[in-house]
């Protein structure tokens, strides 16, 4: 590879793998089954919510409704629930999707500023979630599989005994880690996978990035700017509907004032992630390593405490992953700054 | 097209206009600003809509609703502004809209890669087309649009200024890829404000103005004079007469030193830039584009920092750090670009005319209103600014009354020298000469004026001495008779610059 | 047919105001009360405080999202020093002052280091807050442990729920912040320059403004607003939680100032409009709760009408 160079994204995701082989090696049990499960299982909904987000803010733009869009679909999920389990990952998405058009609709045909319409789309998402809701959580129905979908491992019933034995190997061990993963993870990872490949690989995916990095010289190369545009908000609903699923069902009811906070944590992880917040560049892969960082700090955390050395509270992380965002947005500004864009900028 | 009308509200863009281009046609395009140009571009470009006429393309009526309906109908546009993407490679850029794909939609990396550096090698220029548009030069990026519009297999190119950011050396390769259009068979609008491009390519030529076809003629039977005539709609004697600017002539009696440069950097842009101004002297400082003209401006402004040399003022050494310490030891700098550096557009005339001036007027913190008001007053009078009023907004003000308050921006603060980069760019002709004669009245009265100006005439009838900068030196000064357009050409154009020499290495 | 729509721009915003008045004058009961009035009042007290900030920070082009964690620093701080935690306080009334002026002070500390990142790394203020958005609170959390502080000193409290010929004290201290604010945006050099710099920050720069200081106060500005806020949240409350004081209050604040009439893409401002877009959103939501819709059921209508006074800005500015 001429070209190869440690690029944002790159780093990131080396971060992420030295920070979790530390953890490996420093505490018993942090690559273990149960605490690989609960990191996995907790983290996919804010992967989700990140993957949309990193659509929208490649096109230069944010959406901060998806927090109280994927609060209203657990809602809605979990009213639907007792019909199914599609019942309830179908209705769930759909409604993101709904909350994906308006915002579209705002944006694209009322030109208002990405930021105020989402804006405006997460009171409304709140609200509606609480009124369907009736102020309350909603229990989800156990007679049906829903609560596999958050709850469940999908592909344990394959993993062999033998992979708990001590003397199994490096191979062996692995195969035990990944298979051990539960059914939101390979939500997520096949959400992930989807979206690279339409990054990276669709007409559409190029226009994404195209509009972000100019999004005049798109509309005059005649690209579907409009269209793009709407279609990435359209998207990060949906992801936002599945992450709320996913919600309901993992916490078994449907729960109209989580999600608060979701969208800057979504976008922390997007720009941890090596992507620009103007939008024009950035990573699928990165904005997954990004969330899994910001995921992991609380459970190192945890078991930092738990080794006595030193006793910090939960309320640390938040403190941490600010500090997180601070250094790699510094970072990022020092990496922009010599950036071909500026040289374009100063050339004409 | 034929008797096109367009307006915008009250607003009439076009009224009965037409234009009527051959196949393998190169057609001139010229107009003053707001002649309706441009509104004529983007009507045939599917960008606009026309509310009245009939447009014909290849003998079938021709209704393009978007501009990406028109390139794939075969009428490409390259902007002024090089409109592509600088973060995507140069590959995408080409490909993007119409992206080549395998099997399931999914794109072919490969083909595209190999189309790009195919399409490139027409044009003879190769380079690494999976990098980063923004990687390369300003001129190679506008050939890399040209491509683009190209292998659209357009029977008609549009080309909207597309030399404004070029070189000299770079125009002749535009100017060839032109020809090479040409005999493909393509046919060419050319828009552009150089004349001397206009008859090197152009067979024929459109005259628009206030939205009116006024003249259509072939390029070799109209003079420069006539076009010029007739795009200001005046009687050639008039033309003639009145000379091109309205900078007064002879010498006077020129002051002591007001600022001496010697040897200023300015990153890679700018390497030895040493120049003086006096006292009550119009001091131009000529070049080519990219030569370090308006990064030297900026350096002495203390707009961007200088990485080396002396900058005297007023027989003080001066380190500025900031434009507020500039502006404090009575210096001003009129912008070359008005829009993104100079007017703030949703403030009123009056706000924007005091802007520098406004910490000055104030009690205990307040700004005294009416003597605010009395100030704008009098400028708006002298400078003789068309506006309702002070309190109208400046971006309601035309082109030329906003550079106008801009001046007077600097004119109230009642400054020592005033930096001026292209004081008349983009301004049409009635208020570019009482721009002009401003400029020399008030250096008549003792300020010293550092001119940057691309049009020749402007530099020579205006300055009393010349300085030309090539690759970010000073490599010439000019004084009084020694100026002509012939002398400063001369200057600029001396030995060839390594840009020249690799561009032309290529076309061999 | 006279065409009405720019006096209905210019004056849309406080005819929306008396119109919602006049409505519920009609229909809701026990409307022309003293108690209603307060209960308003007090309601949008803290919004129109950070709302002003807000305002100021919007006009320069930027945003603020830390104002609900600043508000909770400064809040969760306060109690430390009336309630003797820290040291003892030899009087009360001293330490009330300390407990005042200290949180206020850090609070405005937090804000200018807002500015600090914005201008010394030229990060997008939207990112950059977002960092004290996220740690501001955790700080916050951290220095109680995330505890409820339950106090109960009147003579604090009076900054809140102390009345002055018959109006709460907050109110006015919110009437104060505004007019000051107001004042200041209108007639001083500085108000000119912050508008210019957010109506075209590199024309301000050549002009001589000084840019960099221009933010560096309105982010100050907007912290010790936010300090402000933080206060009177925990004094009508007598009880500080660095979990809730302020959570939500940037959309709150973002949404008045919105609704106002002020351009988000900064350079044109009002602090007055701020003040009456709080008043509307609150007005708007009690109409409908004291007829019955509930509470979530405004959140939606408060969407509507973000996006209602969005979209007139732009119909006026196409």
């Amino acid at each position: 590879m001429k070209n190869f160079r440690i690029t944002p994204s790159l780093a990131v995701i080396l971060v992420l793998v030295i920070l979790v082989a530390i953890a490996a090696l420093r505490y018993d049990g942090f690559l273990g089954v149960y605490n690989v499960q609960s990191v996995l299982r907790y983290n996919s909904m804010f992967a989700l919510v990140a993957l949309g987000m990193c659509f929208v803010i490649m096109t230069g733009g944010i959406d901060l409704s998806v927090g109280s869009v994927a609060a209203m679909c657990s809602v809605v999920s979990a009213l639907l629930s007792s019909y199914g389990l599609f019942h309830g990952l179908a209705g769930g998405i759909a409604a993101g999707i709904l909350a994906g058009l308006i915002n579209g609709v705002l944006i694209t045909k009322l030109n208002i500023l990405p930021f105020i319409a989402t804006l405006a789309t997460m009171l409304a998402a709140s609200g509606t979630g609480l009124l369907l809701a009736g102020n309350q959580s909603v229990s989800v129905s156990y007679d049906t599989y829903f609560t596999n979908l958050g709850q469940g491992d999908l592909l344990s019933f394959m993993r062999p005994e033998w992979v708990d034995a001590d003397e199994v190997g490096f191979l062996g061990s692995i195969l035990g880690f990944i298979l051990s993963f539960p059914t939101p993870a390979w939500i997520a990872i096949l959400a992930y996978i989807i979206g690279g490949v339409v990054i990276n690989h669709t007409s559409f995916g190029r226009h994404v990035l195209a509009v972000g990095g100019g999004t005049e010289a798109s509309r005059l190369m005649g690209l579907p700017v409009n269209r793009t545009i709407f279609f990435v908000y359209v998207i990060s609903g949906a992801l936002a509907g599945l992450a709320g699923v996913i919600l309901a069902s993992q916490f078994g009811a449907g729960q109209p004032i989580e999600g608060i906070g979701w969208e800057l944590f979504a976008i922390a992880s997007v720009v941890v992630g090596g992507t620009l917040l103007s939008g024009g560049k950035g990573s699928v892969a990165g904005t997954l390593a990004g969330a899994l960082l910001l995921g992991v700090i609380f459970t190192i955390l945890n078991f930092e405490n738990g080794m006595g050395w030193i006793s910090l509270s939960a309320y640390w992380q938040s403190v941490i992953r600010g500090l997180f965002l601070l250094v790699v947005v510094i970072l990022q500004s020092r990496l922009t700054s010599k950036d071909p864009a500026d040289s374009l900028k100063a050339s004409t | 097209m034929n008797a096109i009308d367009k307006s915008f509200g009250s607003v009439t863009a076009l009224s009965a206009a037409h234009l009527e281009i051959m196949p393998a046609e190169v057609m001139a395009l010229v107009g003053q600003n707001g002649a309706g140009k441009s509104t004529m571009i983007k009507i045939l470009n599917g960008a606009f809509r026309l509310d009245r006429g009939s447009i014909q393309f290849d003998g079938k009526p021709w209704a393009a609703g978007s501009p990406q309906q028109a390139q794939r109908a075969g009428v490409s546009t390259i902007f002024q502004e090089i409109n592509l993407i600088a973060y995507r490679t140069v590959a995408e850029n080409i490909y993007l809209g119409r992206e080549l794909k395998r099997f399931a939609g999914l794109l072919d990396w490969e083909k595209m890669n190999q189309g790009a550096r195919a399409l490139l090698a027409r044009f003879s220029i190769e380079l690494d087309v999976t990098k980063p548009l923004g990687d390369f030069s300003t001129a190679i990026q506008q050939m890399v649009a040209i491509a683009r519009a190209v292998s659209f297999d357009a029977k008609l190119v549009i080309m909207d200024e597309p030399t404004s950011s070029l070189d000299e050396a770079e125009v002749a390769v535009l100017l060839n890829t032109v020809r090479q259009l040409k005999s493909e068979g393509v046919a060419v609008v050319f828009v552009s404000h150089k004349l001397d491009e206009l008859y090197a390519v152009c067979d024929r030529v459109t005259v628009m103005r206030d939205g009116r076809t006024v003249a259509v003629s072939k390029m070799a039977d109209m003079s420069k004079l006539q076009l010029v005539a007739a795009m200001l709609g005046r009687d050639l004697a008039d033309v003639r007469a009145s000379g091109a600017t309205a900078f007064g002539e002879g010498e006077k009696a020129i002051g002591e030193e007001l600022l001496i440069a010697k040897s200023v950097a300015v990153g890679r842009r700018v390497s030895d830039a040493s120049f003086d101004v006096r006292k009550g002297e119009i001091v131009g400082l000529a070049g080519l584009l990219g030569s370090g003209r308006t990064e030297t401006a900026r350096a002495i402004f203390a707009a961007d920092p200088k990485s080396k040399g002396e900058v005297r003022f007023d027989g003080k050494a001066t380190n500025f750090k900031s434009p507020a310490d500039a502006i404090a030891a009575g210096l001003g700098y009129c912008s070359e670009d008005r829009k993104v550096q100079g007017i703030i557009p949703d403030m009123s005339v009056a706000d924007n005319l005091t802007l520098a001036l406004l910490p000055t007027l104030t009690k205990m913190g307040m700004i005294d209103e009416a003597q605010q008001r009395k100030i704008v007053l009098r400028f708006i009078k002298d400078v003789g600014i068309k506006c309702s009023g002070p309190g109208q907004k400046i971006r309601e003000l035309s082109g030329g009354n906003q550079q106008k308050v801009l001046l007077a921006r600097w004119l109230c603060m009642d400054p020592k020298l005033l930096i001026l980069d292209e004081p008349t760019r983009g301004i049409d002709v009635g208020a570019k000469g009482e721009i002009q004669s401003l400029i020399q009245q008030f250096a008549d009265k003792g300020l010293g004026v550092l001119m940057i100006s691309s049009e020749l005439e402007e530099i020579v009838e205006g300055a009393d001495r010349v300085f030309v900068l090539r690759d970010g030196q000073v490599v010439a000064e000019l004084e009084h008779s020694e100026i002509s357009e012939q002398a400063v050409m001369r200057a600029m154009a001396h030995g060839a610059s390594k840009d020249t020499e690799f561009i032309e290495v290529q076309h061999g | 047919m006279v065409d009405y729509s720019p006096l209905l721009r210019r004056y849309g915003v406080f005819l929306a105001v008396v119109l919602l008045i006049l409505f519920n004058l009609a229909v809701t009961p026990h409307f022309a009360t003293m108690q209603t009035l307060s209960v308003n009042l007090t309601q949008v007290c803290t919004i129109v405080i950070v709302g002003v900030g807000m305002t100021l920070v919007i006009a320069t082009g930027g945003i603020d999202l830390s104002v609900g964690a600043l508000m909770a620093i400064a809040g969760a701080m306060s109690p430390m020093f009336f309630t003797g935690e820290l040291f003892p306080v030899p009087n009360i009334y001293l330490g009330i002052a300390l407990g005042i002026v200290f949180p206020i002070i850090i609070a405005s500390f937090f804000g200018l280091f807002n500015g600090w990142l914005i201008n010394r790394f030229s990060i997008q203020p939207i990112i950059a807050t977002l960092v004290l958005f996220i740690a501001g609170r955790g700080i916050a959390q951290v220095s109680t442990n995330g505890d409820l502080q339950v106090f109960k000193v009147p003579e604090f409290q009076a900054i809140a729920i102390g009345r002055v010929l018959g109006v709460p004290f907050q109110v006015w201290i919110m009437v104060v912040v505004v007019i000051i604010a107001a004042f200041v945006l209108r007639r001083t050099v500085f108000g000119r320059q912050v508008l210019a710099v957010g109506g075209n920050e590199e024309a301000a720069r050549l002009s001589g403004v000084p840019v960099k200081r221009v933010k560096l106060i309105v982010y100050a500005v907007s912290g010790f607003c936010s300090g402000i806020a933080g206060l009177i949240v925990i004094a009508m409350n007598s009880a500080a939680d660095a979990n809730l004081i302020g959570l939500g209050m940037e959309l709150d604040a973002i949404a008045a100032v919105a609704v106002g009439g002020t351009l988000l893409t900064g350079g044109r401002a009002t602090i007055l409009g701020t003040l009456l877009g709080a008043l509307i959103i609150q007005l708007v939501r009690y109409t409908l709760l004291a007829n019955g819709v509930p509470d979530a059921a405004a959140l939606v209508v408060k969407a509507g009408l973000i996006i209602l006074a969005v979209w007139l800005q732009r119909q006026e500015h196409a």
